[in-house]
């Protein structure tokens, strides 16, 4: 982080390339808030654009990084934490986002999503959870709320929604929050602090589907959300307490954990934090095994 | 009185957990040091005890490096190994133990020398020095340097406590006395020449040779999935991660690691995945999104017999129409399959600088044959590798897929720079950005499934002949059968035969067709279809007349290949 970047100028995220012009959000779209967290957020941090990468997957939220201006790779549905730790590992110096919606990161990720809580990278995951699926038209999500009828669960949703806030705490995670964009400021500060925790960090966002999704409307999650404004974070217990409450569903930092991070448990940075990419091979480590392999 | 001169193979035979592989360490070790070319392949089963396992290892006064049927000395450590391999026994065979692990039938039809294993081991305090036991008569039998045995036990035992360094060394000793007095009673007579220069070379496996290819190349990441046959590569990175400084990381699947692996590229780093035919079918996904992102990526496959589970612990070349043709919509790749030990080192230091040049993925493609086999090789030429790399600076105005005659964008990677790198899984622009434009769509399909392939195919090395250019015969072999049907050739012994070797399977170079012109054409595949005489029909158009085809799960043995060119060409 830059302490020379102006802090709240956020232009500098503004892609000004042919391709980022036409953005294929719907009017109204909740992802148009979250771009503006986003960029704020990274603007009040004091973050360059070339030092930050925004890893996606696939759908609509997962086309962020044509939106702004910051590294980024558009990657395969379901793919983009796998990919983020590894851009992470390769390069700590980065600050490494991992986004996609709630298709993207609890179904197809969902694999991803469990192990990357076990191995900890610095990364920050965002998921634009609007609890449905908007770029295939309206097909029901991991957090589709029961009883929801789509084109394609007629009968209405009877699995139960991922509850992902509990199911992080269960694993012991170590930085777990939820947010609606429709409150701009909370988000940028939620958005800012996953950023700047040690270790991975999964902030839930809230955004409605104008679409596809008409139960979960702005007003919807207005009135059935509530901020936690009495909570501790670092009490897993009390974390957990909050995590199953439906209705109202909180919204906050449910629980921080400090442990160490991917990057800094592997051998690789043990010795020397040098980037990967900028190391050499070390031949004469290999002379030493070959001479090994000639003695006996 | 069974006399053995110039080439031996020697086989040990017994249940896994049995500490087969002690005892096959100590002998390829011990006698190497002791100035014998040797050779070592297993075959096993995909179980954790029991069972029968096998190791063959050739002593030899020449460099050995193929798998032969023939067994001069067996060693079964439990019944029923004759029965095993008794297609492998004849009437030369000596066997070497006790008389309750060799079956009735088999004692009239072999030279059986009797020795009391158990009793010796007991001798030293416990059943557990059989191994060793066994391992000190063969050196003995070899003649072999004992201080090479005692320097080995302590290297292998020392952790274990200096009791049981000197109960093994003890245990060695009876056995290598033993194996003396055999020779001195007449019971077994072996000439084998020792060679100096031998004991100075290295010994080395075809998986570490893969993996230390690998680091020598630049290879900073690993991620895998543990699968036979390829985790060997993965344990030797693992075991070596800290002093190289590179992260090796064990994921929940491979396709996470294929993905882990494509992000560190994208940040710079140098990445591979090991694994095998069903874990390389789960990664296919991401191939595409490396073809599409024009993101480098080096994939390890050692290959078992397959479909689905297959024969998960034996060997087969039948992956190639796999790594061929895997992903959706077109892109190039390039695929290497070594032929030996030293190729497995320097095709894997390549790998990596054709992955980071063309931007596509180098796939290496071993098998469990090549990635278990182990011999004496002369020391790498570390010098002459050289590590490419093609990583630009993002400067202003930076476009991750510009338009380029040979169809190579320069590649930048983040935080290199003052502009920022977009990388792409959708059609984009030169910019990374997303398009559904037509022309553009043409373009950057051209560009990646045409003009790149060119280039790579253009720059592609041609086959390695071995033999006479006016050979009548060409026989076509690829990866890791390389020296197996190089000595069944020798073994025939007609100068009208050549070998046309493929360590390079794709894209072809087309000047490759010149070797085929005018020729009795003969491929010798570990496959059941015949792959790569069909990539050459398809590449080449080249017509493959004879197919010389084993598909059992085991290597082909120098004989089996022997045998069935002399049908063809006599």
């Amino acid at each position: 982080m830059n302490p020379n970047v102006e802090k709240v100028d956020k232009s500098r995220f503004e892609p000004k390339r042919p391709g980022s012009q036409d953005i294929a959000w719907c009017p109204g779209c909740g992802n148009f808030g979250i771009r503006n967290i986003l960029t704020t957020a990274l603007a009040e941090l004091g973050l360059n654009p070339n030092e930050v990468a925004i890893i996606s997957g696939i759908g609509q939220a997962a086309k962020m990084p044509h939106y702004i201006k910051v590294n980024g790779y558009h990657t395969l549905h379901g793919r983009a934490i796998p990919i983020a730790t590894g851009v992470k590992v390769a390069n700590p110096e980065l600050t490494v986002i991992a986004e996609g919606g709630d298709g993207d990161m609890y179904a197809e990720g969902g694999n991803h999503l469990l192990h990357a809580i076990r191995r900890n990278p610095d990364i920050t995951v965002l998921i634009h959870d609007n609890q449905i699926y908007g770029l295939t038209k309206g097909q029901a999500s991991p957090t589709t709320m029961k009883g929801m009828k789509t084109p394609t669960q007629p009968w209405g949703v009877f699995e139960e929604p991922f509850n992902v806030i509990a199911l992080a705490i269960a694993l012991d995670a170590s930085f777990v929050a939820r947010t609606f964009m429709g409150y701009f400021r909370e988000s940028v500060e939620i958005i800012k602090k996953a950023i700047e925790h040690k270790g991975l960090a999964i902030v839930d966002i809230f955004h409605p589907c104008v679409s596809f999704n008409k139960v979960n409307t702005y007003a919807w999650y207005r009135e059935h959300t509530y901020w936690m404004d009495d909570h501790d974070p670092y009490d897993r217990e009390a974390a957990f307490k909050r995590a199953i409450e439906t209705d109202p569903l909180p919204l906050g930092v449910f629980y921080i954990n400090e442990k160490p991070t991917f990057e800094e448990l592997v051998p690789a940075y043990k010795r020397d934090k040098t980037p990967l990419w900028k190391r050499e091979p070390k031949v004469e480590e290999i002379r030493k095994i070959l001479d090994i392999k000639r003695r006996l | 009185m069974v006399e053995f001169r110039e080439d031996l193979s020697v086989v040990l035979g017994g249940a896994a957990g049995q500490g087969i592989q002690t005892v096959e360490e100590i002998l390829t070790r011990t006698l190497k040091f002791s100035g014998y070319n040797v050779y070592a392949n297993k075959e096993y089963m995909s179980r954790v005890r029991g069972g029968i396992n096998t190791t063959e290892i050739r002593v030899s006064s020449k460099r050995v490096r193929a798998f032969v049927k023939k067994i001069d000395i067996l060693i079964p450590f439990k019944r029923g190994v004759l029965p095993w391999v008794k297609d492998r026994i004849s009437e030369s065979t000596v066997v070497i133990g006790e008389k309750e692990n060799v079956e009735e039938e088999f004692l009239e039809k072999v030279h059986f020398i009797e020795v009391p294993l158990t009793k010796m081991a007991l001798d030293v305090g416990s059943q557990l020095y059989l191994n060793t036991v066994a391992a000190g008569i063969v050196v003995g039998i070899f003649r072999g340097e004992f201080s090479a045995v005692e320097e080995y036990l302590k290297e292998r035992f020392g952790s274990k406590g200096e009791n049981v360094v000197q109960k093994n060394i003890e245990a060695a000793k009876k056995g290598y006395e033993l194996g003396l007095k055999l020779l001195e009673e007449g019971a077994v007579k072996v000439e084998v020449q020792r060679d100096e220069k031998v004991g100075d070379e290295i010994l080395l496996s075809g998986a570490e040779a893969v993996a230390l290819g690998a680091l020598a190349g630049g290879m900073n990441f690993l991620s895998f999935y543990p699968m036979s046959p390829s985790t060997g590569v993965a344990v030797f990175a693992a075991q070596h991660a800290e002093d190289f400084g590179i992260v090796v990381e064990q994921v929940e699947d491979e396709i996470s690691a294929i993905n882990m692996a494509l992000g560190a590229w994208y940040a710079g780093a140098r990445a591979m995945v090991t694994t095998s035919g069903g874990g390389f079918a789960l990664m296919t996904e991401a191939l595409s999104l490396a073809g599409m992102a024009e993101n480098p990526i080096v994939i390890h496959l050692a290959q078992r017999p397959g479909p689905a589970t297959g024969l998960p612990t034996r060997t087969m070349q039948g992956d190639l129409n796999l790594v061929l043709h895997a992903g959706h919509g077109d892109f190039p790749r390039i695929i290497l399959a070594p032929g030996n030990i030293e190729e497995a080192f320097y095709l894997s230091t390549e790998a990596f600088n054709l992955a980071d040049r063309y931007q596509v993925p180098v796939i290496i493609l071993t098998d469990q044959y090549l990635v278990d086999t182990y011999y004496n090789l002369p020391e790498f030429e570390l010098d002459k590798v050289k590590v490419e790399k093609h990583i630009v600076e993002a400067k202003p105005g930076y476009r991750r897929y510009e338009l380029t005659e040979d169809g190579i964008s320069p590649r930048a990677i983040p935080g290199y720079g003052e502009d920022v790198v977009v990388a792409n899984g959708n059609e984009h622009d030169e910019w990374g950005d997303i398009t559904e434009d037509e022309e553009l769509t043409v373009r950057m399909q051209e560009k990646r499934a045409i003009r790149k392939l060119e280039t790579i195919r253009k720059n592609a090395p041609l086959p390695r002949l071995l033999g006479g250019e006016d050979a009548k015969y060409i026989i076509v072999a690829w990866g890791s059968t390389l020296h197996i049907v190089e000595e069944a050739i020798e073994k025939l012994g007609r100068d009208d035969v050549a070998l046309l070797h493929f360590s390079w399977l794709y894209p072809l170079n087309l000047e490759a067709k010149k070797f085929f012109e005018g020729k009795t054409i003969i491929a010798v595949e570990l496959n059941v279809t015949g792959q790569f005489a069909e990539l050459l029909r398809k590449e080449l158009g080249v017509e493959v007349h004879h197919r010389v085809l084993k598909y059992d799960g085991r290597p082909f043995s120098v004989e089996e290949v022997l045998d069935a060119l002399k049908v063809v060409v006599e």
